[in-house]
C-alpha cells in the first residue's frame, strides 16, 4: 500500500532543463514544488572534476551519466510488420539519468527553430500544392508562431549561457552571422567561441562556394559569465571533453550550473532523487489529474505524492511512456490513424565525410561543445528550392570538432586494414591531420513512425517497455542522397589528400549512436483530435497536467531541439504562473 | 611469451604436473625474472588475471600481439596491458552486463534491432574463444595462440569478415565486434583500466590526455604540431 504524502501545488517529474526551468520559475512565483527525479543527485564539484572526469571509457563506452537499460529501455523495430525487440543497450541515443539530465552531457548547441518548422504543412501547401506532401506524411501545423517564442527563446539563451552570432537583429542582416534564422530582438548572451583551424576551413570552403556559414549557437559560455538569476559561468576551455561529460568550468549550459540552484534556493522546493514515478493519478471526473504515484529506490517503498498540477519534465520518451502508462489519451493507432498518444515519433538523419590533408594539424583534442560552424542554405533558407528535390524539410552543413577522443575517433582512410602496423601507420598519420564535415537532416512525421507499449516485454517495475517503430521514408532518403551529394562537392572543394565520402542513410539502426534528438509522441496542436496537449504544453483532457519537452514536437528539424524545449518551457512556465494559476481551467477552448 | 619459444600455458600446466617441462622453462626463465627484480619502478609484465582462465589468457595475449605488434609506433598489445584491460573489463561490470537489459524471450531480430545474445559480454568472450580455438583446431589442428602469424591473421579476418561460422550457433561477427572494440578501449584508455601502459597509445597519435586547458592554445597551435607529454588521471591523483 502506497504512503500518502502532503498534498504540494506542482509536482515535477524528472528534474534537467525542463524540470530545472519549471522549479526555478513555479518557486519564484511562491508555488510549493517537489521535483522527483530517478536517478542521482550529481553536481560539478563532487563529480565533475578533474582528472575523473576526463575518462573517456567511463563517460563515452561505458555511459556512466546515462540511463541504464537494464532497468529500463524500449523496444524498437522499423515497421509494424516486425517484431520489437529490446535495445538491450544505449546506442543510437542517449538518454541522461540524474540531477540535470542530458542537459549535463549534451554538447550546448542551441538553435531557434522557426515558423518553417512551426507553419510546416501550410508553408508547403501554399507553395507546392497539397499533392507534394505525401499521404502519409502527417505533419501538421504546431498551433504556435515564432513570434509568440521569440522573449522566451532569448530567455533560454541568456540563461544558458549561449555564445553566438546574431545574423538577424530586429530584420538587420548581420555579417558572420546566419543570413536565414528568424529576427531576434538581442545578439546571443555572449560573443562566439575562438574558431577552430577545421572550422575555420570549412568556412572559407563555404564562402568560395557562395554559401553562408557561421559559427554553431552554443551555451558553451565563451568568457565567464552571470545570467539573469545570477548563476555564474567560467570561460570554456576548450577541454575537448564536452558531450558525454559534465563541465568542471561550469561553462557548459547546464540545468545544475543555469536554474536548479536557482530552485534549490527557495522554500518552497524540495528534491527527492531516487523516486522512480511509475504513473499519474487521476480524478474519476475525468477532468484533472491528483498526482503521481513513485517508487522510492533507496528502500522499494511506494509513495503518492497529491499535487494541485502535475508537469511531466521527463526525458521526451519517458514523457510519453508515462502517458500510456498512465492511460492519459487514447493511444495511437497508426492503422486506424485514430488517436493521439505515440503519435509523430521523429528522429534526425545525417550524412558525414571524413577528410584527411596531408601536412595539417587539426588538434582535434583542442575543442569545445560548439566548435563547429555550420550553414543553413539548405535549411531554414525557403529561397531553397525543394521543388525539383521532392522532399519537405531541410538540412543544415556543418564542420568541425567536438569531443574527438581517441577510443572512439579513429580516423583512417578507406582500405586502411583495421589492425597490425598497417593500421597504426595510418592512423598515426591521420590522427592529426582528419576533419569531418556533416550534414544533420530532419525527418517529416509518418503515419506509421509512433510509440505504444510493447505487448511482451517489460522493466523492473513489471510495466510495459514502450515500444518505437521508426524508419526512414523515402523522403529523408531523398534528402540524404542530395546532403551527401553537396558535402561531397564541398570536400572536393577543398582539396583533400583523401576523403571517404558520404552516403545517404537508409535504414534506421539502434547502433551505433546517431543523436539524442528524439521527438514527438504527445504533440502539441491546434485541436484534441490532432494533438496531446495544446499551445502551452497543457494536456487537453486534464487540465492541470502539462507535459513539457521534445515529446511535444509534431516533426522533427534538422536542428537540435534544445532551443525550443527550453523557450517551450519558459513559455508555458509564465502560461501556469500568469494565465492558469489565476483561472484554472482549459487555456485553449478545445 | 612466445618470443621466448615458451608457450606459458603449456609451461603452468606442466608446473602444477611438475614435469619436466616446468624444470626446463624455469631455468631459461629465470635470467628474465632476476633482470626484471631489478626493476622496480616497472609495472610488472603480468599482473595475473581475474577472469580469464589459461586457454583463454593465451588467446587474448596472442590475440592482442597479433593486432597491436610491436614496430616503430608502439610497444605489443600484451606489454600494452591490453590483456590485462580486457581481463578487468570482462571480471567488471561492464563484462557481467550490469547496463545490459537481459529479460527474455530471446529473437534474433534484424541486425538494426543492435545486440540479442542472451549472454554478458564476459559469456560472449568465454564462448568466442571456445569457438575460435574449436574452428582452428579443426582447420589448422591447433589452438589460435600457436598459430603462426599468416594464419593468424586468416582467422581473425574470416572473423570479421563472416566467413568463418561457428559451430554450436555463436554468432561470429558478435564476437569479434566485441573483442575489436576491447582491443581498441585497452589501446587508448586511461591506463588506470590496465591497458595503455606508460600511455603509449596517446603518446602514439599524439593525444595528451586528461589535462585540457587549451582556451590559449587554440590560436598558438593553430595548424601546428602539439607535443607534450600525456598525463592520465593517476598522474594528477
Amino acid at each position: 500500500m502506497a504512503t500518502r504524502l502532503k498534498e504540494v501545488d506542482a509536482v515535477i517529474v524528472g528534474l534537467g532543463w525542463t524540470g530545472g526551468i519549471m522549479a526555478a520559475e513555479l518557486t519564484k512565483a511562491g508555488m510549493k514544488v517537489v521535483a522527483l527525479e530517478r536517478g542521482a543527485d550529481r553536481g560539478t564539484t563532487d563529480d565533475y572534476t578533474v582528472p575523473n572526469i576526463r575518462d573517456e571509457l567511463r563517460y563515452v563506452h561505458r555511459h556512466d551519466l546515462m540511463q541504464n537499460t537494464a532497468r529500463d529501455t524500449i523496444t524498437v523495430r522499423n515497421n509494424p510488420s516486425q517484431e520489437a525487440l529490446p535495445m538491450r543497450r544505449l546506442g543510437s541515443f542517449l538518454p541522461g539519468d540524474g540531477v540535470g539530465g542530458s542537459g549535463v552531457h549534451w554538447s550546448g548547441v542551441t538553435w531557434r527553430w522557426t515558423d518553417q518548422e512551426f507553419n510546416v504543412r501550410t508553408m508547403y501547401e501554399e507553395r507546392y500544392g497539397k499533392k507534394f506532401i505525401p499521404e502519409d506524411m502527417t505533419i501538421q501545423d504546431w498551433g504556435i508562431s515564432y513570434a509568440e517564442l521569440e522573449p522566451y527563446y532569448e530567455k533560454f539563451e541568456y540563461t544558458a549561457a549561449v555564445s553566438g552570432k546574431a545574423g538577424n537583429l530586429k530584420g538587420v542582416i548581420q555579417p558572420g552571422g546566419n543570413p536565414f534564422e528568424a529576427p531576434r530582438a538581442r545578439d546571443y548572451a555572449l560573443p562566439p567561441l575562438k574558431t577552430i583551424h577545421a572550422s575555420q576551413m570549412f568556412n572559407d570552403a563555404a564562402i568560395k562556394q557562395g554559401y553562408h556559414p557561421f559559427p554553431i549557437p552554443c551555451a558553451n559560455a565563451s568568457q565567464a559569465y552571470t545570467n539573469p538569476d545570477g548563476q555564474k559561468f567560467g570561460a570554456c576551455q576548450y577541454c575537448g571533453f564536452c558531450q558525454r561529460f559534465g563541465c568542471e568550468a561550469n561553462a557548459k549550459g547546464s540545468p545544475h550550473v543555469a536554474v536548479i540552484p536557482v530552485a534549490r534556493r527557495s522554500p518552497n522546493f524540495e528534491l527527492r532523487t531516487h523516486a522512480w514515478v511509475t504513473r499519474v493519478m487521476k480524478d474519476p471526473s475525468g477532468k484533472r489529474v491528483t498526482g503521481v504515484q513513485y517508487t522510492n529506490l533507496l528502500n522499494g517503498e511506494e509513495y503518492e505524492q497529491p499535487a494541485n498540477m502535475v508537469l511531466l519534465t521527463a526525458y521526451a520518451i519517458n514523457n510519453v511512456h508515462l502517458m500510456l502508462l498512465s492511460g492519459i489519451g487514447e493511444p495511437y493507432d497508426p492503422v486506424s490513424q485514430k488517436g493521439v498518444i505515440g503519435k509523430n515519433y521523429c528522429y534526425q538523419t545525417g550524412v558525414n565525410a571524413n577528410l584527411f590533408f596531408d601536412g595539417k594539424n587539426f588538434n582535434p583534442f583542442m575543442a569545445a561543445g560548439g566548435s563547429r560552424f555550420a550553414m543553413d542554405d539548405f535549411n531554414t533558407n525557403w529561397d531553397f528550392d525543394r521543388g525539383p528535390h521532392g522532399f519537405v524539410g531541410g538540412f543544415t552543413l556543418s564542420a568541425g570538432f567536438n569531443t574527438s577522443l581517441p577510443i572512439g575517433n579513429r580516423p583512417v582512410p578507406s582500405g586502411t586494414p583495421p589492425w597490425g602496423t598497417g593500421w597504426k601507420a595510418a592512423l598515426v598519420k591521420n590522427y592529426q591531420q582528419f576533419m569531418n564535415i556533416n550534414s544533420s537532416g530532419s525527418v517529416m512525421a509518418n503515419r506509421y513512425n509512433c510509440f505504444d507499449l510493447d505487448p511482451t516485454y517489460k522493466n523492473a517495475f513489471g510495466q510495459p517497455l514502450m515500444r518505437m517503430t521508426f524508419d526512414y521514408k523515402a523522403n529523408e532518403q531523398k534528402m540524404g542522397t542530395l546532403a551527401a551529394k553537396l558535402v561531397n562537392d564541398l570536400a572536393k572543394s577543398m582539396n583533400p589528400t583523401s576523403f571517404n565520402p558520404a552516403r545517404a542513410r537508409e535504414s534506421w539502426t539502434v547502433v551505433p549512436y546517431q543523436s539524442t534528438h528524439n521527438t514527438g509522441g504527445t504533440i502539441m496542436g491546434v485541436n484534441p483530435k490532432v494533438s496531446a496537449v495544446n499551445k502551452y504544453l497543457q494536456n487537453w483532457d486534464y487540465h492541470n497536467l502539462f507535459v513539457i519537452g521534445a515529446n511535444v514536437f509534431p516533426h522533427n528539424n534538422s536542428y537540435n531541439p534544445t532551443g525550443p524545449v527550453g523557450a517551450l518551457a519558459y513559455w508555458t512556465a509564465d502560461a501556469i504562473i500568469n494565465k492558469y494559476q489565476k483561472n484554472p481551467g482549459a487555456l485553449v477552448s478545445a | 611469451m612466445k618470443d621466448d619459444g615458451i608457450n606459458r600455458r603449456e609451461f603452468l600446466k606442466g608446473a602444477v604436473a611438475g614435469g619436466a617441462v616446468a624444470t626446463t622453462t624455469a631455468v631459461g626463465l629465470a635470467p628474465q625474472v632476476a633482470e626484471a627484480q631489478q626493476k622496480p619502478a616497472a609495472a610488472p609484465a603480468n599482473p595475473g588475471y581475474s577472469y580469464l582462465n589459461l586457454e583463454e589468457a593465451a588467446f587474448v595475449e596472442a590475440m592482442v600481439d597479433h593486432m597491436i605488434p610491436a614496430d616503430q609506433y608502439s610497444p605489443k598489445g600484451t606489454d600494452l596491458g591490453i590483456n590485462i584491460f580486457i581481463d578487468r573489463a570482462l571480471a567488471g561490470g561492464w563484462g557481467k552486463g550490469d547496463r545490459l537489459y537481459m529479460q527474455g524471450p530471446w529473437k534474433v531480430g534484424h541486425p538494426n534491432q543492435g545486440y540479442q545474445l542472451p549472454l554478458k559480454p564476459a559469456d560472449l568472450y568465454r564462448a568466442g574463444i571456445a569457438a575460435t580455438n574449436a574452428y582452428c583446431k579443426k582447420t589448422y589442428s591447433k589452438s589460435f595462440d600457436q598459430l603462426p602469424a599468416a594464419q593468424k591473421q586468416e582467422v581473425l579476418t574470416g572473423l570479421q569478415g563472416g566467413k568463418i561460422n561457428f559451430e554450436g550457433g555463436l554468432p561470429a561477427r558478435t564476437f569479434f565486434g566485441t573483442m575489436y572494440q576491447t582491443v581498441m578501449e585497452g589501446m587508448f584508455s586511461d591506463p588506470i583500466y590496465g591497458g595503455n601502459r606508460n600511455k603509449a597509445g596517446w603518446r602514439m597519435i599524439g593525444f595528451p590526455g586528461v589535462v585540457a586547458v587549451h582556451a590559449q592554445n587554440i590560436e598558438k597551435f593553430r595548424d601546428k604540431k602539439y607535443v607534450v607529454e600525456p598525463l592520465s588521471i593517476s598522474d594528477l591523483s
